[in-house]
């Protein structure tokens, strides 16, 4: 953490407004020039439970949430405090503030409501303070909120005490205030807001703040979203107009945005029985010429497993998108892992192939769901955005011209009635869709409904006008066919590679790589190991399948050793590299995390510096270090 | 619009089009009640008048989901079960075809029963037609949903201890605006309920009843079958749901013993269907949404100018 930044913790209990308030937050922020990075903490359970978000404010672009935090406001836990509810929750009432202190730095300051918590209730926070240097204010926020407008305005009082310690000019989160809120609720959150400020200039000595703001200026108009916004809108603008799903969390994030805005847009979306008939529905509507998507998590993902194969062989354009969490089975719903890497790779019957894209940021979840769009569509095969739990929920600000970006509606190899007028058709008049042997191995297709066009589509082998065969010769030909495919978009993707990501300086001797959600957090890492002394680089691969082969080989080749980064337990993402290079075990170590929380980058630049560089074994068990093959 | 100009329009020629002879020839066995379905449903296409390019006919796996390698329309052979989703979104997304589903009675109400349920809940404006053998054929010969009580088979070498679905009961309970049942045997009857279940607009479930000479000699799917709308001994108000499902209740219990029953059971014409209901709280496109992709003249919005000021 550097000097100019603040890390805002908000804790609380589920439903109480933790999010939308730190969302608030960090839209103003954004709007008064700084950079902002959330982080979201919650339990698998609707309300009550402790909960909390992390907001990280700088100067300079952040793309993590960082190590540790600098600034808690812990507000009560309102299902907490249900005095039916006393027997069964009434031992969490402290948690907002005894469950956050462990990562809050040296020097750091607390917030706490007193009117809810009671810091005596936990036994060693007065000796904790001292040692750590921490600055505490305890404010009555409930009653505060309670005097001037209604109790639920706690969460105002603490962001106004937070503006009033940190020295945020007040107007940057009035304003949003004004947009965000009717008019009704506005005057009396002002009014929190307004009493809340005064109390703490008038009562606490706050003319040295403790932690400081920093101020900072964009270059240009940024926003404010997450990576499953950044997924919607790229399938939004690729023209995508159908979405068929089944709620499952964090997949649930992508489905609902594109719900709610597809109506308008005059597209569909359908919530059906479940995901097998969800993969089942995108098939059938882009079959018959829409373009479609649905997506899931694990678990959901997994019913999905023969639908897609099904999209292959029909070679029926299909787009998923599989938000990872921790598993196996229904695992830990609210917490991210990587671990469905080889599930999303493989899955499905037979010689099966996909197009694969692992997103590092919200930028590029939004370049790459739209690039999955196109490949499924012009070379009729299934793509997938592969993400997690982190990268779906976590806001960060992105210039907004990344999606100033044309539409297209292009529906890829789709011959128009004319067209099919000239193409070949067999005896019966059927047209021999999957019959064009040309270069790509593409056979443009018709439409249900396009005169001159019929043809069956069916999950068995096939002859070219799509009649069942168990021909050997036809096999063979249909199978090369496809498989041309995956040679074409692999060859298409080595041209126009903007997204596997080398990081740092070219000449380094060690490289970390990784993939996904996680190349933020390990390029600030580097950053970190670099001032350090140590000369590392990082490699942010994108593409999962095809694997862009050349670039990881050439960047393993060009330093002494790897360390590969990824929240997995069983180093997949290791494994994919050393089976797609076919070799290079004896040169990559491997970092493993997943026990539920990212990698933050302390724990890249210990596992480094302790087990990668002194062969030392890692302190605890929050990430394991997985040697060389040979080792 | 020139992509799909093939909906719509009746011409001598197309109906010629439906007559046997020019597919690959059904690799059904001999005696298979599955050859009565496909002749029904080429009789109901020609008296509709439909163009083969204008229907799409889904399938599952089994030997039923064979129909659409021997009907010349476009076709969806799908997985085992899933006919039903596949059929539901093409039709959403170009409501101007006519989606029929078909497939076998261990596709339909075993594997893809959850399906069934909620599509005859949802009604959409499809038909689905249930190749009722009370047995699974392509795998050869195990007890399906609808087998009796008692059916032997090397699943089943004690006799099944299940009694068999009650596939009309399901559909009118689950939602169906329109319920019959008919036979390979009745080719008549067959061909006229698939165009009244073609014409409804909403779910239209037939549950046909085909013989299985291979591995189902027992049942009684030779049987001719009284056509209960046609006989004045059954008379009762098929627009009623009680009485409808009294009727249904009685030859369900009578199929494997008593006198088998066929025709139409339910029919309500009042019931919109599920793409009607969708238009009126606005979820559904008014033009078809596979058009659109056609159509030079249609402006894409895009989330730039729609969707980011929410985020400044
Ligand atoms: C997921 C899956 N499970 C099992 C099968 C094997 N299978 C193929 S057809 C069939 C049953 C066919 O019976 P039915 O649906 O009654 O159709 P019929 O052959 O009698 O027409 C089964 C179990 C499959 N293809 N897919
Ligand atoms: S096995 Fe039975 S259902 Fe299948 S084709 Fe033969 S007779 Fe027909």
């Amino acid at each position: 953490m550097t000097d100019h930044e603040l890390i805002w913790r908000i804790a609380g209990g589920s439903g109480d407004g933790i999010a939308s308030t730190s969302q608030n937050f960090a839209k103003a922020l954004m709007r008064a020039g700084l950079h902002v990075f959330t982080h979201r903490h919650y339990p698998s359970r609707i309300r009550g439970g402790h909960t909390y978000t992390e907001v990280r404010v700088s100067a300079d672009p952040v793309k993590s949430r960082g190590d540790g935090y600098n600034f808690l406001l812990a507000l009560g836990d309102s299902f907490a405090r249900n005095p039916s509810e006393g027997a069964y929750y009434g031992n969490e009432e402290i948690k907002p503030l005894s469950e956050n202190l462990d990562e809050l730095v040296e020097g750091g300051v607390i917030v706490y409501d007193s009117g809810l918590l009671d810091a005596s209730e936990i036994e060693d926070f007065d000796e904790r303070v001292e040692e750590n240097d921490w600055h505490v204010y305890d404010i009555d926020l409930r009653t505060i909120a309670r005097e001037h407008g209604r109790e639920v305005m706690r969460n105002t009082a603490g962001v106004a005490v937070t503006c009033a310690i940190a020295d945020i000019e007040p107007d940057v989160i009035k304003s949003l205030m004004s947009d965000a809120m009717p008019d009704k609720i506005l005057e009396p959150n002002l009014t929190v807001f307004d009493d809340a400020y005064e109390m703490v200039q008038e009562e606490f000595d706050v003319e040295a703040p403790d932690i400081q703001a920093p101020t900072g200026e964009h270059d240009e108009e940024q926003v404010l979203l997450s990576g499953s916004d950044a997924i919607a809108y790229g399938a939004i603008d690729e023209g995508c107009r159908f979405i068929a799903g089944y709620p499952m969390t964090p997949w649930t994030e992508v489905f609902t945005i594109m719900t709610q805005n597809l109506p308008e847009l005059g597209g569909i979306s359908e919530q059906v029985e479940d995901e097998i008939a969800a993969a089942a529905l995108a098939i059938g509507a882009s079959h018959a010429g829409a373009k479609a998507m649905s997506g899931s998590s694990g678990g959901g993902f997994s019913l999905m497993s023969e639908p897609l194969g099904l999209a292959e062989i029909t070679e029926t354009p299909l787009v998923l998108v599989e938000a990872m969490r921790a598993g196996p089975s229904t695992g830990m719903p609210t917490k991210p892992e990587q671990s469905d890497l080889e599930h999303v790779l493989y899955t499905s019957q037979g010689d099966s192939h996909r197009v694969v894209f692992a997103p590092g940021n919200a930028a590029e979840a939004y370049y790459q769901t739209r690039k999955a769009f196109k490949l499924a569509y012009e070379y009729q095969i299934p793509s997938i955005v592969l993400y997690d739990q982190k990268l779906g929920g976590e806001l960060s600000n992105v210039p907004a011209s990344v999606f100033d970006e044309e539409p297209n509606a292009d529906l890829g190899s789709v011959l128009t009635e004319a067209e099919l007028e000239e193409a070949p058709h067999d005896d019966a008049g059927k047209y021999q869709r999957f019959q064009h042997d040309t270069e790509n191995g593409v056979s443009p297709r018709s439409l249900p409904g396009q005169k001159g066009g019929r043809y069956l589509a069916t999950g068995n082998e096939h002859m070219p006008a799509g009649h069942i065969s168990e021909s050997p010769e036809n096999r063979v030909a249909q199978m090369n066919r496809r498989m041309q495919k995956v040679d074409s978009i692999r060859a298409e993707l080595n041209d126009d590679n903007e997204f596997n990501t080398v990081y740092g300086d070219e000449d380094a001797e060690i490289g970390l790589i990784t993939f996904g959600s996680q190349q933020g957090t390990v390029e600030e890492a580097a950053d970190v190991l670099n001032e350090n002394g140590h000369s590392v680089k990082v490699f942010g691969v994108s593409e999962m399948m095809p694997f862009p082969k050349q670039q990881v080989s050439e960047f393993l080749d060009s330093v002494e050793e790897a360390l590969v980064v990824e929240m997995t337990a069983s180093a997949q993402f290791r494994g994919l590299i050393q089976k797609e290079l076919g070799g290079y075990g004896d040169k990559m170590s491997s970092l493993l995390k997943y026990n539920g929380n990212p990698f933050e980058p302390a724990d890249i630049v210990e596992g480094f510096e302790t087990a990668l560089l002194e062969g030392e074994e890692l302190p605890d068990n929050r990430t394991k270090f997985v040697p060389k093959v040979g080792e | 619009m020139s992509a799909f100009s093939a909906i719509g329009e009746e011409t001598e020629e197309d109906q010629n089009e439906f007559t046997p002879g020019l597919e690959p020839q059904p690799t059904w066995c001999p005696g298979c009640g599955d050859f009565g379905v496909l002749k029904a449903l080429k009789g109901a296409a020609a008296e509709l008048g439909l163009s083969p390019e204008e229907m799409m006919v889904t399938t599952g796996i089994g030997c039923s989901g064979k129909l659409n390698s021997y009907f010349n329309s476009y076709g969806f052979h799908t997985i085992h079960g899933r006919s039903l989703p596949i059929a539901r979104a093409a039709k959403l997304a170009n409501p101007g075809l006519t989606v029929v589903a078909a497939g076998g009675d261990g596709d339909g109400y075993g594997i893809g029963g959850n399906h069934f349920m909620h599509t005859a809940r949802e009604n959409h404006d499809i038909t689905y037609i249930v190749f009722n053998n009370e047995i699974f054929g392509l795998t050869k010969g195990q007890t399906s949903p609808t087998s009796p009580m008692g059916h032997k088979s090397k699943t089943q070498p004690h006799g099944s201890a299940k009694t068999p679905l009650r596939p009309l009961s399901m559909s009118l309970n689950a939602g169906a605006s329109y319920v019959a049942r008919t036979a390979a045997v009745n080719p008549n009857q067959a061909k006229d309920i698939i165009v009244e279940a073609i014409q409804h607009d909403g779910f239209s479930h037939v549950d046909f009843l085909t013989q299985c000479p291979t591995w189902n000699k027992d049942a009684r799917q030779y049987v001719p079958y009284i056509d209960i709308n046609d006989s004045d001994d059954y008379e009762f108000d098929k627009t009623n749901r009680s009485e409808a499902s009294e009727m249904m209740f009685e030859t369900e219990n009578a199929l494997h013993e008593g006198t088998v029953l066929t025709g139409r059971y339910y029919v309500d014409e009042d019931r919109p269907s599920y793409q009607q209901e969708k238009k009126r709280i606005g979820e559904m496109p008014e033009e078809p949404l596979a058009e659109r992709y056609f159509d030079d003249s249609y402006e894409w919005e895009r989330s730039f100018d729609n969707f980011l000021d929410k985020h400044k």
